[in-house]
């Protein structure tokens, strides 16, 4: 079935106006980036009168640029795979047994998606100390607090969209391989896992950049040396000045790696989202 | 972040979840047991992180919790209900100031999740089918999703300056369209600027879901369509909406909850003090509980929205499942 | 199941919840002690170009300090943004540094949270003493009739820096004195996309700086005698128009401005498009945007009429950087013998001249780096005519409030709407009911 031109024109203005929308802002980071301070902070020109690759130099030492993104990458990282492990037994749990408080779990877990994150900012940091006073495990201040916190932001949505995607894989299968010998772990891993790679793909991208970008816990539970970039990038924004055009060049040099790896996933991404949400 | 991701789901299982049930065990025990240990982890970790803070956060609503008594929490005096019948007394200014903050909230939510919703979908069903540059633009219109927040926001506020910024230099200097530089980081616009951004960073995720949903709709529902004389609209209208509604079900709900929270686009946007026009209910617990230092009357605003929230989602889903099973959500 | 489930859930919120009523600070170990005399924490605030930098200034200084006395000091420094949160966070678990710099006008807040070592006579007497201080820091540091809670560190107060070459094209033969020469010369400047005074319409706290300011000049204090908030007094109004007029009715700031939070009235400066801004230390930023030292000149902060002086001649608030101890510190010496060296005239010397700012202590004054004509006037300003913010408890509520509202009638007066006395009034007095009732 050929599409109506008008369809087609449609779909060309629409997608093009969205497609500049979309790169905005990009353009302006990556124009701004070129060009050096005194130019930045004036007005606005499309073309920039004079390009320098200074800031790009500039970003490395004004912060310890390299030492955030390291951070964050351990933090979001251990996060993700926290994440997703845990969301994948929970999942697994829940889409292929029947026990009492099951309901309560699963609207708990949706529950907790309404807390407003100042509410529980305080407590949790108190929480963390007393914590590490009793044990000795400093949670405060330390990658492991933020690698808890972060893992469990984005645990209910993992866990929601998983129950539906396991339920969409067919129960002969862990059936099957249980005849085979394997424990329900077992057919978790061997089957299940497998089949929903793309849904797990998905979990994962998504506890990343929710990781990623996380502001508000990150400034208190933080120090020196275990910064994320999230809080690091505003190092650049200091009592007298901000280096507009070395925010936007660390940006740039930051989302690169992410935005790469994220187009790369997108694939699976898309197969992914499908039949968690689809129940 | 596959590297990372999988490894880890192949191999290791969390030692809580393989190491128990013992082989000598009846199945039945094990049977019984294993869905709860299965749920364990997550279950201890959302009550580390999310539900004993909660709780906590409500027994905070009831203290007097200011710079004097944070030190020693438990000497603050217990404030009864003070910290809600001020939050809630609304015609004196905090209580007045929280009310508007609200309304502004769900008029930001409701037009933010709408737009977000209408973009995303328009974008997905335009690109249902394939076209030169398909797989390019999906790329490309998953940037904002990928970026992190704080580089996003702050270039959005570098563009909306007023004397400076390229809004004003397109809208202004190019097309003529006001007749001074408008202002949009203060004011009553910067309403719209705080939309406008959260759309930008909001849409792509719908789009994402959306998408996905329409390669599940059977081609076969089209072509017999199409054969019954249905136009493009019609089949939009028939096929497409109808077949996403669980989809949007799902979006709809959590679009809603994570605009109706969202903190870090106007913090970034506007800093510690948000215009009263884009006084989001999250930014304003944080003034008046982080800026001002009393935590009680932040907390009790902060039970206040989490009951509003509660409310709304079980009306949602009561609404929205209504002729389905509405188990598990 | 169920119920031992929800037995275990219960117990683990019970405890957990015990522990955090029970143990809310770190009280245990109040008024100090000396568990660990070989290291401490120090946190300092961000006072350079970057953090970097800072850690570069003060590395070295820190070095020698362990030489002297073996101590070792582990630095961070935390960048505004961050800083009264980290504070607040400190206070609220008991887990902070042993010393730590706050913004002076904090001091009185902090204080009342008791997390400070109260600086007594017996503590000041390990630092060589209150009187090598200067009295209108000291004044700042803490609430009036206490022991401050924290010693001066650096100093600094407002001046009025003005664009050499956009006065004389203006035919203006010297700065302003008085705010009415100011609007004067102001309606000279301000015409072709130029303008004569900057400011930072949108910035809580530079708001309050200066409405304290008109508010002084006009004879009267946000807080009574007995620190409870007064903003709706006929001075402050009045002294909270003049401030918000300078744009909306005599229009010799930009209404552009009123966005402004982040220095770029700084930046306009630099880039000759306004002829004034009052600012503390401006040097560094301006050579940073292309403008060199020659290019401008510093007076005193205008006053009504006459000359600045006490009371309703005061020009500036006390601007300054404190350094305060951590009363469960687990190195009480050693965080008093930091103190002491950070005090010390060297350093003093040394750290002011790096940062642009003026020592409180009286003795590292003599330094002829403190004697240019820019640090000048910023000296005698502190010594002469400047006043220290309110030291109540309440001051960033205060802040917050008031700095709000400042904030919505220049948003007002850059749309063109009127400001008037009774607007203002409305607005200060529902930031007064903002205050809390105790």
């Amino acid at each position: 079935m050929a599409a109506p031109r008008s369809f087609v024109w449609s779909r060309r203005i629409f997608l093009t106006l969205l497609t500049g929308f979309v790169l905005l802002p990009v353009y302006v980071m990556l124009s701004s980036s070129l060009k050096p301070l005194e130019d930045v902070s004036g007005k606005f020109r499309w073309l920039p009168s004079g390009l320098t690759i200074r800031p790009y130099i500039d970003i490395w030492s004004t912060v310890p640029l390299a030492k955030y993104f390291v951070n964050s990458l351990i933090v979001a990282g251990a996060a993700t795979v926290l994440s997703v492990v845990i969301a994948i037994f929970a999942a697994y749990g829940v889409s292929r047994y029947r026990f009492r408080g099951k309901r309560l779990f699963t609207v708990t877990v949706l529950s907790t998606q309404m807390f407003p994150g100042i509410l529980f900012l305080l407590p949790l940091f108190l929480i963390y100390v007393n914590i590490g006073n009793a044990t000795g495990i400093a949670l405060f201040g330390s990658r492991i607090g933020l690698i808890l916190t972060y893992l469990t932001f984005s645990l209910p949505f993992s866990i929601w969209m998983l129950i539906g995607y396991f339920e969409s894989v067919p129960r002969d299968l862990d059936e099957a391989a249980m005849v085979d010998g394997n424990g329900p772990l077992g057919a978790l891993f061997r089957v299940v896992v497998p089949a929903a790679v793309p849904g797990i793909v998905a979990v994962a991208v998504y506890a990343f950049m929710t990781a990623w970008g996380e502001v508000l816990f990150a400034s208190v539970m933080t120090n020196d040396t275990t910064r994320t970039l999230a809080v690091g990038l505003q190092g650049y924004a200091t009592q007298n000045d901000v280096y507009w055009n070395q925010v936007m060049a660390a940006s740039l040099v930051v989302s690169v790696p992410v935005v790469a790896g994220f187009l790369l996933l997108q694939r699976y991404l898309v197969a992914g989202l499908t039949a968690g949400a689809v129940k | 972040m596959t590297v990372t991701a999988e490894p880890a789901v192949g191999k290791e299982a969390p030692p809580g979840a393989t190491a128990p049930a013992p082989r000598r065990r009846t199945g039945r025990v094990r049977r019984i047991a294993l869905p709860y240990l299965l749920l364990l982890p997550a279950l201890l970790l959302e009550l580390l992180v999310h539900l004993v803070p909660m709780v906590i956060g409500i027994v905070m609503s009831f203290k007097e919790l200011t710079q004097f008594y944070i030190r020693d929490w438990g000497a603050a005096p217990w404030a009864g209900l003070d910290n809600y019948s001020l939050s809630v007394d609304f015609d004196a200014p905090i209580g007045k100031a929280l009310l508007h903050s609200f309304f502004v909230t769900c008029a930001f939510t409701v037009l933010s999740v709408g737009l977000c919703w209408l973009l995303g979908t328009t974008a997905a069903v335009y690109m249902q089918e394939n076209f030169r540059g398909r797989g390019f633009l999906r790329a490309v219109f998953l940037v904002p999703y990928a970026l992190p927040v704080y580089a996003a926001v702050i270039t959005w506020a570098f563009m909306f300056q007023r004397d400076n910024g390229l809004v004003n230099h397109v809208l202004h200097d190019q097309l003529g369209l006001t007749d001074s530089p408008s202002f949009w980081l203060i004011g009553d616009n910067s309403f719209i600027a705080l939309l406008v951004v959260s759309v930008w960073k909001g849409w792509p995720f719908a789009f994402l879901i959306v998408m996905a949903g329409l390669q599940n709709i059977p081609k076969e529902l089209y072509e017999a369509a199409s054969i019954d004389g249905a136009g493009m609209l019609q089949q939009l209208r028939r096929i497409t909406l109808p077949s996403l509604r669980p989809v949007n079900q799902v979006l709809v709900l959590v679009l809603f909850l994570w605009t109706f929270n969202d903190f870090n686009t106007p913090y970034v946007l506007f800093g510690k003090a948000a215009p009263e026009a884009a006084d989001l209910i999250s930014i304003h617990i944080y003034q008046s509980s982080f800026v001002t230092w009393n935590f009680g009357t932040g907390s009790a605003m902060s039970v206040l929205l989490l009951l509003f929230l509660l409310v709304v989602t079980g009306v949602y889903l009561a609404l929205t499942s209504r002729g389905r099973k509405a188990a598990d959500v | 199941m169920r119920r031992t489930r929800a037995a275990a859930a219960s117990a683990v919120t019970v405890s957990l919840l015990a522990a955090v009523t029970a143990c809310g600070g770190g009280s245990s170990t109040d008024g100090g002690s000396n568990d660990s005399p070989k290291t401490l924490t120090y946190w300092a605030s961000n006072q350079g170009p970057s953090i970097e930098a800072d850690k570069k200034t003060l590395t070295p200084e820190l070095k020698k300090f362990e030489k002297q006395t073996g101590i070792k000091v582990k630095l961070e420094v935390i960048p505004w943004s961050d800083l009264l949160n980290r504070i607040l966070a400190a206070t609220t678990s008991g887990q902070g540094p042993d010393v730590l710099n706050i913004g002076n006008t904090w001091s009185a807040s902090l204080q009342a949270t008791g997390a400070l070592l109260p600086w007594d006579a017996k503590n000041f007497g390990k630092i060589g003493g209150k009187d090598r201080f200067v009295e209108s820091a000291l004044g700042s540091a803490g609430e009036t009739g206490s022991d401050p809670a924290a010693v001066p560190l650096y100093s600094m107060a407002y001046a009025l820096y003005y664009n050499k070459k956009m006065f004389e094209d203006a035919g203006i033969s010297g700065p302003p004195a008085t705010w009415d020469d100011l609007v004067a010369d102001g309606k000279k400047i301000s015409k072709d996309d130029k303008w004569a005074l900057g400011a930072e319409g949108a910035n809580l706290s530079e708001n309050i700086h200066h409405v304290f300011v008109f508010a002084k000049q006009h004879g009267a204090d946000f807080f009574d005698a007995e620190g409870k908030p007064d903003f709706t007094s006929d001075g402050a109004v009045a002294a909270v128009k003049q401030y918000v007029d300078l744009m909306g009715k005599d229009k010799v700031v930009a209404p552009g401005n009123a966005e402004y939070a982040q220095n770029q009235s700084l930046q306009d400066f630099a880039k000759d498009k306004t002829a004034m801004v009052l600012w503390q230390t401006a040097a560094a930023t301006l050579k940073a945007h292309g403008m060199s030292d020659d290019e401008w000149g510093v007076a005193p902060v205008p006053v009504q009429s006459g000359t600045p002086g006490a009371d309703t001649a005061v020009n500036s608030m006390v601007a300054g950087i404190n350094m305060a101890v951590f009363k469960n510190t687990d190195n009480i010496d050693g965080a008093l013998k930091f103190v002491n060296f950070m005090t010390s005239v060297d350093e003093q010397t040394i750290l002011n001249k790096t940062y642009g700012s003026i020592p409180p202590v009286k003795a590292a004054q003599q330094d002829p780096a403190f004697n240019t004509p820019a640090l000048k006037v910023i000296r005698d300003t502190l010594a002469e005519s400047a006043a220290p913010l309110p030291q109540v408890a309440n001051e960033s509520q205060f802040e917050t409030a008031v700095g709000t509202a400042v904030k919505e009638l220049f948003a007002e007066a850059a749309a063109g709407r009127p400001v008037t006395t009774a607007s203002v009034k409305e607005k200060l007095d529902e930031a007064q009911q903002q205050m809390p009732k105790k």
